[in-house]
């Protein structure tokens, strides 16, 4: 385990992950649980262990809609979106390592699609 | 007749060019003047939480200084609305963001959160006042059963965005009696449409749209109505339903006898 990860993790999200009582409510209301390896109680549990490493692998990064149903419905107020976004700021930010290059954009485009979905998906995915 | 800024975004310039047109023609039958900031920039779309990312609050922050000698801000985009209001909100709490946002844009003073920001659907509740738009509706919505759906970036996080009750709102089912209609409260109307995921993962953008469409129908839903670009493209073209969608400033412009009636 690398303790400046765990570090910058922690002082990234401004989220205290002691505070989480494990009772699963962010996975349970969380609209991508199905599409994710790591679930965002898992989140939470292996930052606070510092096990980051598996996180900072896992395409679970990347199915968080930025929803704010975990945010909200917490019971303690740990604020799982805010860990699973600090650790995803860790993997993008390393060189080479943005999940969304312009040069993809093209064929994901149909005339309808609102640029909103791909303005929110670059801040999201890149650095 | 009172005046406030007013913030499109990206999304209204290019392909919601209904919410923007029906907003701003309905504003101004209702007495208020919408003036749009120069030189606006996009609110970036997804607010970043995290503590040490000055640099993506900025434009946020240029769109609320420019407020600043109007009644307030007012934004129609869910997505912007979520953005620029937790811009505010985690600024006016956190000075050595404020200060870090002073520096990097050159200001003489830092901002500090003190202007007001409304989504539009706040704007007509809390300045027209449902009990007064009512009186200007020409084209009641009778008989339509029209199903409000929130989402996520309209009512998240409660204690930032601060519109609404978000496990239990009530503002768009207000405006849907205001203009005539008759709301249908269903399980799905504040949960995720899948957002951005479109462009990633279809079949998760159906689940969750589907999900959503499936729980209006359930309820004997008419239509549904959304203030979101995003929604509105997922729930039409991701889900399979027919049933239709539209953005709550149609329906708005339509009772204030400012649009055709649809025929849908």
């Amino acid at each position: 385990m690398n303790k400046n990860e765990k570090d910058w993790i922690d002082i990234t999200s401004g989220v205290n992950v002691r505070k989480c009582m494990r009772c699963g409510k962010c996975s349970a209301t969380c609209p991508s649980y199905d599409e994710m390896e790591y679930h965002p109680h898992q989140f939470v549990y292996m930052v606070e262990k510092g096990n980051i490493e598996p996180l900072l692998n896992s395409k679970s990064l990347y199915k968080c809609l930025t929803c704010f149903a975990c945010v909200e419905r917490c019971p303690r107020g740990v604020e799982p979106a805010k860990v699973v976004e600090a650790v995803r700021l860790t993997a993008v930010r390393k060189q080479g390592n943005n999940h969304l290059l312009p040069d993809q954009i093209p064929d994901m485009l149909d005339d309808d699609l609102p640029q909103q979905a791909i303005v929110t998906a670059f801040r999201k995915y890149t650095k | 007749m009172q005046t406030f800024t007013y913030y499109p975004g990206c999304t209204l310039r290019t392909k919601a060019k209904d919410l923007d047109a029906y907003a701003r023609k309905s504003a101004e039958a209702l007495g208020i003047s919408l003036v749009e900031p120069e030189n606006w920039q996009c609110c970036g779309g997804a607010y970043t939480s995290a503590t040490n990312e000055p640099a993506t609050k900025l434009s946020a922050v240029r769109t609320l200084m420019a407020a600043k000698e109007t009644e307030g801000l007012v934004t129609v985009c869910s997505a912007c609305h979520n953005v620029i209001k937790q811009t505010n909100y985690d600024i006016s709490r956190n000075e050595a963001m404020a200060v870090k946002v002073q520096r990097y844009l050159g200001l003489e003073e830092a901002y500090t959160g003190d202007t007001k920001v409304y989504h539009y659907l706040e704007l007509l509740r809390d300045v027209v006042g449902f009990d007064n738009l009512k009186t200007k509706v020409v084209n009641p919505l009778k008989n339509k059963k029209i199903a409000a759906y929130y989402g996520c970036l309209l009512l998240r996080p409660s204690k930032a965005l601060a519109m609404d009750d978000p496990e239990n709102p009530t503002i768009m089912e207000d405006f849907i009696r205001a203009i005539g209609g008759t709301p249908v409260i269903y399980a799905q109307r504040n949960e995720c449409c899948g957002g951005y995921i479109t462009l990633e993962d279809k079949a998760q953008a159906a689940k969750r749209s589907n999900a959503v469409m499936e729980s209006a129908e359930s309820m004997g839903a008419d239509m549904i109505i959304t203030a979101c670009p995003l929604c509105l493209y997922n729930l039409k073209k991701n889900s399979g339903s027919s049933l239709p969608v539209y953005y709550f400033t149609e329906l708005l412009a339509e009772a204030l006898g400012l649009k055709e009636v649809s025929n849908e």
